[in-house]
């Protein structure tokens, strides 16, 4: 935040420094410049403020909780503790829940990257007849209603006896990485000058050895940035989670959060926002890692 | 056999003309890549075919059914449009309908809007504009349970932030019950913690759009006299016009389809005050196990959803291009 605001004066001051054509401008250049920063600070309290607060209410011990807000628990109380955390794990067993979302979360992205790699290239180079009315198919399969799957899908899982348990999920969540990793992909693939595997067919190469040796490097940070897309997609999941799995032990993990803290006098808000805090990591690392490409990938020919 | 012939001759006047191409050889490459292309798409076609198709077929079939499990040992009789009727009659699914497009009028509206200044915010370059992206961004990336359970927390009077604030402004106003005990208040919790996670991913699109929209475009309207104002509707906003198209048409979705919000923030009450259509479907098919009339409720969300796209593609589409 103070560099947000040394970073808004400091503008502000090369912005009068800077030769204008009247200096009636630059004063209100100058006034212009400090309410766009006070918009920024704004911006940033609303976006992260909240996260602050989940931080500070897990670091609460229960009968901190019980005490409610204000006095020695006020913004700042006066004293934190990990107890939700190893609660969450020693007691709710958290660990089961997050182990079941990771690996559902990869298996659907490697499966993802591989289909909707060959996907994307075939649409991309190949010229198939159809081209265009597959692409919009699997554009619209990207709106199709979640809720409006569940009832068939959950009657097939349960005729296969294939009910209450994690494996399917990786099936279903395509629906939400299939479609923008595909879109994705094959936009990409047709921004890579074709010159580069011409030079390799004619040197005798068959296609998937193109794909293998002269694409897939070529492609390696746009597959990187429908991975993340996709694994951010599938670690969110809630309505299909909600809908086909029953027992604790079979949970993923924001499906397993909405089972923490209740008792049947008040809502232990530290257990939930520790198990808030856990799950959000991997995502804001993700976000502050990659976030040129999450930018990219999201926008990426969408409306060009 | 006739297949590969017709191929060959619906492809050769594309391609007959592309030069520093033998033709002959083009020519087999080119059939094979064909049938290299069907099997490359194939898994993809397949898999969403399985998982959307499947289900709206099956949905279909349900619809004009008896089909609940809770009465296992009774025959799943045909009953023509009755699913539908009682549907239509019913008044709590009226009211999730009307709760529904309300809801997502009032969230796209106010999520355009919002979410156009801070694209708008974060296009313009000053120091520090990759951390304000980057702030912006976290709260679309968690999950909704992540969003859900926040509000959640930052609304209960007893652990959250706006009680805590509200009565240091005035003691009335403390203690109040947002979630699960007044409709209004449920509500305008529900939106804060839906926009909260949603604009950010309109002002990334935005964003996006704007940063394609040529410089010059700006300077030659300076040079004609134009004013922010004039320059914002006259340029900024037509120019914006594929991306406004593409964030409204995801946000109006998602809006329609909310559910995961609902679920974790009020699970529909207090009573059935913000059930919406997703939510009930939910209820219909895995709390009450009726699969004939979560069947008819399903077509209708893929209705609504088919119409959205369809009226925005139409309206959105380029002129001239």
């Amino acid at each position: 935040m103070t560099s947000a605001v040394a970073d808004g004066a400091a503008a502000a001051t090369a912005a009068v420094r800077r030769p204008g054509p009247r200096r009636r401008v630059s004063a209100r250049k100058i006034i212009r410049e400090t309410l766009f920063y006070i918009a920024v600070v704004i911006v940033v309290l609303i976006s992260l403020f909240p996260f602050f607060w989940i931080l500070r209410t897990s670091l609460l011990s229960n009968s901190q909780v019980s005490a409610g807000v204000g006095g020695a628990n006020g913004i700042i109380p006066s004293h934190l503790s990990g107890s939700a955390y190893s609660d969450v794990f020693a007691k709710n067993s958290f660990l089961t829940p997050l182990l079941n979302s990771i690996i559902v979360a990869l298996a659907t992205t490697v499966v993802t990257i591989i289909v909707a790699s060959i996907a994307g290239y075939a649409l991309a180079r190949l010229r198939i007849r159809g081209a265009g009315p597959i692409l919009a198919f699997i554009l619209l399969a990207g709106f199709f209603p979640v809720l409006a799957m569940i009832g068939p899908l959950f009657l097939v899982l349960r005729y296969i006896g294939a009910l209450d348990n994690i494996f399917p999920l990786i099936l279903v969540y395509l629906v939400y990485t299939l479609p923008l990793a595909t879109w994705l992909l094959k936009n990409f693939f047709q921004q890579i000058p074709s010159e580069l595997e011409d030079a390799a067919l004619v040197d005798g190469a068959n296609r998937l050895q193109v794909l293998w040796r002269v694409v897939v490097p070529v492609a390696v940070p746009a597959v990187f940035t429908a991975a993340i897309l996709s694994f951010i997609l599938a670690w969110n999941d809630f309505a299909f989670a909600i809908s086909f799995l029953t027992s604790t032990a079979h949970f993923t993990a924001p499906l397993a959060i909405t089972t923490f803290g209740q008792s049947q006098f008040q809502t232990f808000y530290n257990l939930i926002d520790a198990a808030v805090v856990i799950i959000s990591i991997p995502i804001a690392l993700l976000v502050l890692f990659a976030q040129k490409r999450i930018v990219a990938g999201l926008t990426a020919g969408s409306f060009r | 056999m006739a297949a590969d012939t017709k191929t060959e001759a619906n492809g050769r006047p594309a391609h007959a003309g592309r030069p520093g191409r033998p033709t002959p050889v083009g020519h087999a490459r080119e059939r094979g890549d064909r049938r290299l292309g069907y099997a490359l798409v194939t898994p993809v076609i397949v898999l969403l075919l399985l998982i959307t198709a499947y289900p709206l077929i099956y949905n279909i079939w349900n619809s004009f059914h008896f089909d609940n499990l809770s009465f296992g040992g009774l025959p799943h009789n045909f009953v023509g449009w009755k699913n539908y009727t009682t549907m239509f009659k019913s008044s709590e699914w009226v009211s999730a309908l009307e709760r529904t497009l309300v809801f997502t009028v009032v969230t796209v509206v106010f999520d355009m809007v919002v979410g156009l200044g801070l694209a708008l915010m974060m296009h313009r370059p000053f120091r520090g504009r990759g951390f304000l992206r980057a702030a912006i961004l976290v709260p679309w990336a968690v999950p909704t349970v992540v969003s859900a359970m926040l509000w959640k927390t930052m609304f209960d009077p007893s652990a959250g932030f706006v009680d805590y604030i509200l009565a240091a402004f005035h003691p009335a106003w403390s203690s109040i019950a947002w979630l699960g005990a007044n409709v209004w208040r449920s509500w305008i919790a529900i939106f804060i913690a839906d926009s909260w996670k949603n604009i950010p991913f309109v002002a990334i699109i935005l964003l996006a759009g704007l940063q394609v929209i040529p410089n010059d475009i700006y300077e030659a309207a300076k040079i004609d006299g134009a004013s922010w104002w004039q320059s914002f509707t006259r340029v900024t906003l037509p120019m914006l016009r594929p991306a406004l198209s593409v964030a409204l048409i995801f946000r109006t979705l998602q809006a329609l389809l909310v559910f995961d919000v609902i679920y974790i923030m009020t699970r529909g009450g207090p009573g059935n005050s913000t059930e919406t259509l997703s939510f009930l479907n939910y209820q219909t098919f895995i709390v009450n196990t009726d699969f004939g009339a979560g069947g008819a409720q399903s077509l209708v969300l893929v209705v609504l959803a088919l119409a959205v796209s369809f009226v925005y593609v139409r309206a959105f589409r380029p002129q001239v291009s």
